[in-house]
């Protein structure tokens, strides 16, 4: 027992890692779900792309052997287009796979079938162009392992509490973005009542298209940091912190902002206490009995709505 | 300025317009009365572009209406209050009152601030609850704040889907002393109205309308004297 507690303090810094980028992943989901309502299951593949751009980026500088990788100038350099062109790719998959369908009056099942069509042609696009065989990140040339303090004799690691900042840096980005200025009034309109926003004279496709845009940008970084953290990376990786990430958002409660950030950190601390005291090959299945849990007690999420509130407005 | 000419207006099987002729002359307040289901609401509905006509024509100012998206139609100077209100219940009243003036985006700031004041001076209910929550609000604000916004925009035209729906007799005074000042600044409004008496009081001009027909027009006080009128809607035997 005294070994577990040792090592609790560095399995909660881990798992805070985790579940903040648990939470950046989720922001995708809610966002979307806010604006329509329906669950882009192709998000995680975003988040998987974000990795591999990522990884290539990261591949060329090494290979211009530009001296030392400062994180400081490395770091933008990966996330930037990492953001952009996830972004990019999460209008394109609005466009293509969804929007045509929701323009033809389809029920709510069309899009969620099509959405796991999208999921599966992006893992077959990056499988034949980069092969079935996992990536390497190589961390250590940006990061290097021994970058680590020492905070009341727990050892963390730098890039742990890089990649929390990070995180929390983008979440407060979205946040003041939503709440702040004019895009984010747009958004929030369309969210609440579509017809009345249109009354408004907002551009509807296009406040979709840019809640896609932010919500893919921030799974692109959150593939940057993952890839960073675990430093392995294949085409089958948005799978399964695709269905964790949901599963935040769904905690949380979906369509909640605020929700997705505080499920995600939860169930990252949830997961990695429950490897740490259980073991963890157990760990998703603590994680998803607490997801029911919680669902049977307050199925709306911890800070969604009743729903009946939600369909009087 | 606003005609409407033979709209028929389907929603499947169920025929909901069945060839409506209807015009809104500049400067005045014209009333459209009629019970439920008659309607009146897929008027404004088919006005402001959130339904399609199944045939007909709706011309705004000389240009035809009925195949613009909603928001091209808003910005050429339509504004519509709805049945109901839906105001943006999860925000503010100051965020409403913003989203109201959306088609004057890029506009200077200190314009849409001043408007924003006169709103105020309309409504000073609203000034003081700028940053409630606007779907905490009473019935009456909320009716106060559909309008605000509404006016927001600096419409030419506005519609008023059966704005005093729920509200108290005091508050159904001074939303009709309002409207009746804001035409006399010079709007044209659409109004839509249960309360028949009520609305041609402050209409110059009226429709009847029945299960998706015009079954009587005129001036208020034509519609006043007329039978059908009185029968079925000011409730004279």
């Amino acid at each position: 027992m005294a070994d577990i507690l040792a090592i609790l303090p560095q399995q909660l810094v881990f798992g805070l890692s985790l579940g903040a980028v648990y939470g950046l992943i989720a922001l995708g989901y809610t966002m979307v779900y806010g604006v329509l309502s329906m669950i882009n299951f192709a998000h995680g593949e975003v988040f998987m792309v974000g990795a591999y751009i990522g990884w290539a980026v990261l591949t060329v500088l090494i290979g211009h052997a530009f001296g030392g990788l400062n994180p400081l100038w490395v770091l933008p350099v990966l996330l930037i287009p990492a953001m952009l062109l996830c972004g990019g790719l999460g209008v394109v998959i609005e466009r293509v796979a969804y929007r045509p369908l929701y323009a033809r009056g389809a029920s709510r099942l069309g899009p969620l079938i099509s959405a796991v069509g999208a999921s599966i042609v992006l893992q077959n696009a990056v499988m034949l162009s980069q092969g079935a065989r996992m990536k390497v990140y190589m961390t250590n040339l940006v990061f290097p392992a021994d970058w680590r303090f020492n905070v009341l004799g727990v050892s963390i690691s730098v890039l742990s509490i890089v990649i929390i900042v990070i995180s929390l840096l983008l979440m407060w980005g979205l946040v003041t973005l939503i709440q702040r200025t004019a895009l984010g009034r747009s958004i929030r309109a369309v969210a609440e009542d579509r017809e009345m926003a249109s009354v408004m004279g907002i551009d509807v496709g296009r406040v979709v298209s840019m809640t896609f845009f932010l919500g893919s940008a921030l799974g692109g970084a959150a593939g940057v940091l993952i890839g960073l953290y675990y430093t392995q990376i294949d085409f089958m990786m948005g799978y399964a912190a695709g269905l964790k990430a949901f599963t935040a958002a769904v905690l949380g409660g979906i369509g909640n902002i605020k929700g997705a950030m505080m499920g995600g950190l939860l169930l990252g601390v949830i997961e990695s206490l429950a490897s740490t005291f259980i073991n963890p090959a157990f760990k998703d299945v603590v994680t998803f009995a607490v997801l029911i849990l919680a669902l049977i007690f307050k199925p709306e999420g911890l800070f969604g709505e009743p729903l009946a509130d939600r369909e009087k407005i | 300025m606003l005609e409407l000419r033979q709209i028929v207006s389907q929603y499947g099987p169920v025929i909901a317009l069945r060839g409506v002729d209807l015009t809104v002359r500049q400067g005045e307040i014209t009333c459209l009365l009629g019970g439920n289901a008659a309607g009146k609401s897929t008027i404004m509905k088919t006005i402001i572009g959130l339904v399609r006509p199944t045939s007909g024509t709706v011309s705004f100012e000389g240009q035809t209406l009925n195949k613009l998206p909603t928001r091209a139609i808003v910005s050429r100077g339509i504004a519509l209050v709805p049945e109901g209100r839906r105001i943006f219940g999860r925000m503010t009243v100051w965020e409403n009152l913003a989203l109201g003036a959306h088609v004057r985006r890029g506009r200077p700031q200190a314009e849409i601030d001043e408007d924003i004041e006169r709103i105020y001076g309309l409504f000073p209910r609203l000034r003081e609850r700028v940053t409630q929550v606007a779907g905490t609000m009473s019935g009456g604000e909320q009716q106060m704040l559909a309008m605000g916004r509404a006016l927001m925009a600096r419409p030419r035209l506005l519609l008023l889907d059966e704005p005093s729906m729920g509200l108290s007799p005091a508050f159904v005074d001074q939303v009709f002393d309002i409207i009746q000042a804001i035409n006399r600044q010079g709007m044209t409004i659409l109004l839509v109205e249960q309360n028949a008496n009520v609305a041609l009081s402050i209409a110059q001009r009226g429709y009847v309308l029945t299960t998706g027909r015009i079954v009587a027009s005129g001036t208020s006080a034509e519609l006043l004297a007329a039978d059908e009128v009185r029968h079925a809607y000011l409730g004279e035997a």
